[in-house]
């Protein structure tokens, strides 16, 4: 199947010069799905591996170990221990990143294309991914790592924000659960080898290529990565998140400046509602400095240096937020204007200027999302991962277009209920 | 020719100086300089204007006005109005932003390629004709208190930072954060602000950089038509100011609320000045690269795997500076380890580089690592105009950056042997740790322990 990008950029570019982003999906022999972009300018390939494998599929109490587990991945595979992977990476110029988030679990490579470089990098991702180590000692070491890690995020009044308000806003799902000290001090190096087990196997995995390699080439490492994978089904999800009742949580701290979050589980990776939020949430706080979160709360009173929200549409559920943070004695005045302005926006929207500019930036910007490799690598990626259609990057400027403020409103109207908004404040007075 | 084919002869040849006119160059007759480099993967172009201006050249009881000033570039002139500028770059599918350090401070705009006229409309507006609003400057320099609060105030380890070059710089401006004390901020005015504008803002102290897809000549004659009416004036003489030697190591501690405690052990290091004669900068980013360019380098194999006495542990080096330099060792300490320990052990891996020197296989990874990055850098337009943009700043030319290269290739195991003897000297030494303390009456792990 092949989409091209071009006919919908030459809509909105006066020339029309770009080459031309042409993302090729299959499925391997093995059940994988792969994206896949020629990209010929430079020598260089990225490769990135995603598997639905995040810390929504922690077992109840083992909260830490999606992440822990994608953490010891490139410590020691197959033939080699972690010294040997990192050496010689570094020996021909390639590394290996990634991490987990919520919903998956990423090993991505970034290696030179000429043969003798690429293929070297390529057989240590295929160790990492097909036959982690997990060694007791290491494991034993990194748990101590993550654990003291955590400890310090607990003193940071962002970090301490950030956990308490996940956990309000989902009571009874995986999402509001998150690592404790105690929960990763009772992980076992099997229950890595059990998570690598059970869900970094092809039915799970999204594969995603960008570079200086053929489809032929694309192909065959595709396969490859995917036959060695631990044989297995894909994941199955929890039941999606209920919306919780309003609740307002305030927590001390000695810091100077307050953290404020408001939100709630909005929606859902490919959600309808998505364009009329995307485009209706610009004018409210996604705009950086046009927003009128950033007018009324950093222009006119000058409350805050960082003040936005965003929809983070995930597997599930995923939330609305609003973020700020400001000298803790101006805390509620802060949070009372930031209440004032969602409350607005909620009940008359976008105006058609307001609008028009956000319809403006987003169909302007597109070029800048897909101006080097690692953006169109980000890009085919989540559209891999999440599913969403092949044509989804064709349809961006078209379906920014067609939002009406009506749309905003009514999207709104479902989404982001006031009697569902969970508040959270540290350091607050 | 396709780029990836020039790039294998660059690369083969040793990246020896490049021949190719792309980044193209131009001076207008009010002194400012305009680099194009033309990049045609995407339609899509990057412009920046740096000024030749930054924290060091503050002065005390004024720290943080260059930050401040360029905050208030975005606060309108005549023509456009406050927050005006940024709804511009909006409304043409951009993104844009600043930003001030020690030496410079940088303004750009990502935009689709066909916008990139008004964009140099819009920063040619503002170099000279910035209205420094009293009312607009009462509520800015709240928001930078606010920025100051969350950068520094509730970050320990960024306190610890400052901390620690107020007291390892005594005579020269570095000692000063970029952000300014808080106490300067909140005596500061709107005259201030427009005294640094009116001094500094002028087109023979800035330069600008536009990469991406752009013809270098358009480009040109876009700058002729917006920048060079601006009128240059004589800047006034800046006296170098030179740090006097330290003579003697230097403590400091910061507690504040925290888990983990943080050493930083800082030497006095130099800084490249010349290209050609200078060595012991080259040697030093090497070593750097050898101690912390890899999760197996020296100090994450040994340090934080092997012993097991620090969480992390890492090198800061930045070879190139307008003032002077240093070279940052830091690390956590691991649980029932002290930031003692970790400081004996940081000392003992350079112990070992001054005894024992290199091995050629890590130094060749070390170059290999090098090249790699050469091509990867090209996959960003960004990327590629802040290289410009920082070299120039310091007052070196970025025609040479290959150059600079070349020279890092040429660095021999010896080389790093004999840098390390000679920089890693307590007498240059500053030494920060932070100690944390609870946030209620918890204990909290002791950050202090005798060395040795």
């Amino acid at each position: 199947m092949k989409r091209l990008l071009t006919a919908a950029i030459a809509l909105f570019i006066s020339h029309a010069a770009l080459a031309g982003v042409k993302i090729e999906h299959w499925v391997t022999p093995s059940g994988a799905r792969v994206q896949f972009v020629e990209s010929r300018v430079l020598p260089m390939l990225d490769v990135q591996v995603d598997f639905a494998a995040g810390s929504m599929f922690d077992p109840e109490g083992k909260s830490g170990l999606a992440a822990l587990t994608r953490g010891a991945l490139d410590l020691g595979a197959g033939k080699f221990d972690e010294t040997a992977i990192a050496e010689q990476m570094a020996d021909i110029g390639a590394s290996l990143a990634g991490g987990a988030d919520t919903d998956r679990a990423s090993v991505s490579l970034r290696t030179l294309s000429a043969k003798e470089k690429r293929e070297p990098a390529l057989n240590i991702l295929k160790s990492v991914l097909h036959a982690p180590l997990f060694d007791a000692a290491i494991f034993e070491r990194e748990k101590a790592r993550t654990i003291a890690g955590l400890k310090e995020a607990m003193t940071r009044p962002d970090s301490i924000a950030g956990k308490a308000f996940w956990a309000a806003m989902y009571p009874n799902h995986p999402y509001g659960r998150q690592a404790t000290p105690e929960s990763v001090a009772a992980l076992s190096r099997d229950d890595l080898a059990a998570h690598h087990a059970r869900y970094y196997n092809a039915a799970n995995a999204s594969i995603s290529l960008v570079g200086d390699i053929s489809r032929a080439e694309a192909e065959m490492i595709a396969e490859a990565i995917a036959a060695g994978l631990p044989k297995s089904e894909a994941a199955t999800l929890p039941n999606a998140p209920d919306k919780p009742k309003w609740s307002l949580t305030q927590l001390a701290h000695p810091a100077s400046q307050a953290h404020v979050y408001i939100g709630l589980p909005a929606i859902e990776r490919g959600n309808p509602d998505f364009f009329p939020l995307l485009v209706g949430n610009y004018t409210l706080g996604g705009g950086g400095f046009v927003s009128r979160l950033m007018k009324e709360v950093r222009d006119k009173r000058g409350y805050a240096y960082s003040v936005y929200s965003y929809f983070a549409p995930l597997k599930q559920t995923g939330p609305f937020q609003i973020g700020l943070q400001t000298k803790r004695s101006q805390a509620k005045d802060a949070l009372k204007v930031t209440r004032e302005v969602l409350t607005d926006f909620l009940k008359d929207g976008p105006s058609d200027d307001e609008l028009a500019a956000a319809k403006a930036n987003l169909t302007g910007s597109f070029p800048l999302r897909l101006d080097s490799n690692k953006k169109i690598l980000d890009n085919v990626a989540n559209i891999g991962f999440y599913g969403l259609s092949l044509d989804y990057l064709d349809q961006y400027q078209a379906k920014v277009q067609a939002v009406t403020a009506d749309d905003v409103r009514k999207a709104f109207a479902r989404q982001v209920r006031p009697e569902n908004l969970i508040t959270v404040t540290v350091a607050a007075d | 020719m396709r780029l990836k084919y020039l790039l294998s002869v660059l690369l083969a040849a040793g990246l020896s100086t490049a021949a190719f006119a792309n980044p193209y160059e131009m001076t207008l007759k009010n002194g400012m300089r305009v680099i194009v480099k033309e990049d045609r993967r995407a339609p899509t172009a990057v412009q920046m204007v740096w000024y030749r201006i930054g924290s060091t050249d503050e002065v005390d009881g004024a720290s943080g006005v260059a930050h401040v000033l360029e905050h208030m570039m975005f606060k309108g002139t005549p023509n456009v109005g406050p927050g005006e500028f940024n709804k511009r770059v909006a409304a043409a599918g951009g993104r844009d932003n600043a930003f001030t350090s020690r030496d410079y401070t940088a303004y750009f705009q990502q935009v689709p390629k066909e916008k990139l006229p008004e964009m140099m409309q819009l920063e040619a507006d503002r170099m000279r004709h910035l209205n420094v609003d009293a009312k607009e400057f009462a509520q800015e320099i709240k928001v930078v208190m606010e920025e100051r609060r969350m950068r520094t105030d509730d970050n320990p380890q960024s306190k610890l930072f400052e901390q620690m070059n107020a007291v390892a710089f005594q005579a020269h401006p570095y000692r000063r954060p970029i952000i300014g004390w808080m106490n300067d901020l909140e005596t500061m005015t709107a005259a201030d602000a427009k005294a640094w504008y009116d001094t500094w803002y002028v087109p023979n102290n800035a330069y600008a950089i536009i990469t991406g897809d752009v013809d270098h000549k358009e480009v040109f004659a876009l700058a002729e038509k917006y920048y060079a009416p601006l009128e240059g004036r004589p800047l006034p003489v800046r006296k170098q100011q030179i740090e006097p030697v330290q003579e003697g190591t230097r403590k400091v501690t910061v507690k504040a609320p925290a888990e983990l405690p943080v050493i930083i052990m800082g030497y006095k290091a130099p800084i490249l000045r010349d290209i050609e004669k200078d060595s012991d900068p080259y040697a030093l980013e090497m070593l750097a690269s050898i101690l912390d360019g890899h999760d197996a380098a020296r100090f994450n194999k040994k340090l934080v795997r092997e012993d097991k006495v620090a969480l992390s542990a890492g090198i800061d080096y930045d070879a190139t500076a307008r003032g002077p330099g240093m070279i940052y060792l830091h690390g956590s300490p691991s649980e029932g380890k002290t930031v003692g320990d970790l400081e004996t052990a940081l000392r003992a891996e350079i112990s070992r580089v001054q005894k024992e020197g290199v091995s050629e296989q890590e130094l060749k990874r070390a170059k290999a690592q090098l090249i790699a990055g050469q091509v990867y850098k090209l996959d960003s337009m960004f990327g590629q105009a802040m290289e410009i943009g920082q070299i120039e700043a310091v007052g070196l030319p970025y025609q040479k950056l290959d150059r600079m290269l070349d020279k890092l290739q040429k660095v021999t195991a010896a080389d790093i042997q004999s840098v390390a003897k000679k920089y890693f000297n307590d007498d240059a030494l500053t030494i920060g740790v932070l100690d944390p303390q609870p946030l209620d009456s918890k204990p909290r792990r002791p950050a202090a322990g005798s060395r040795h």
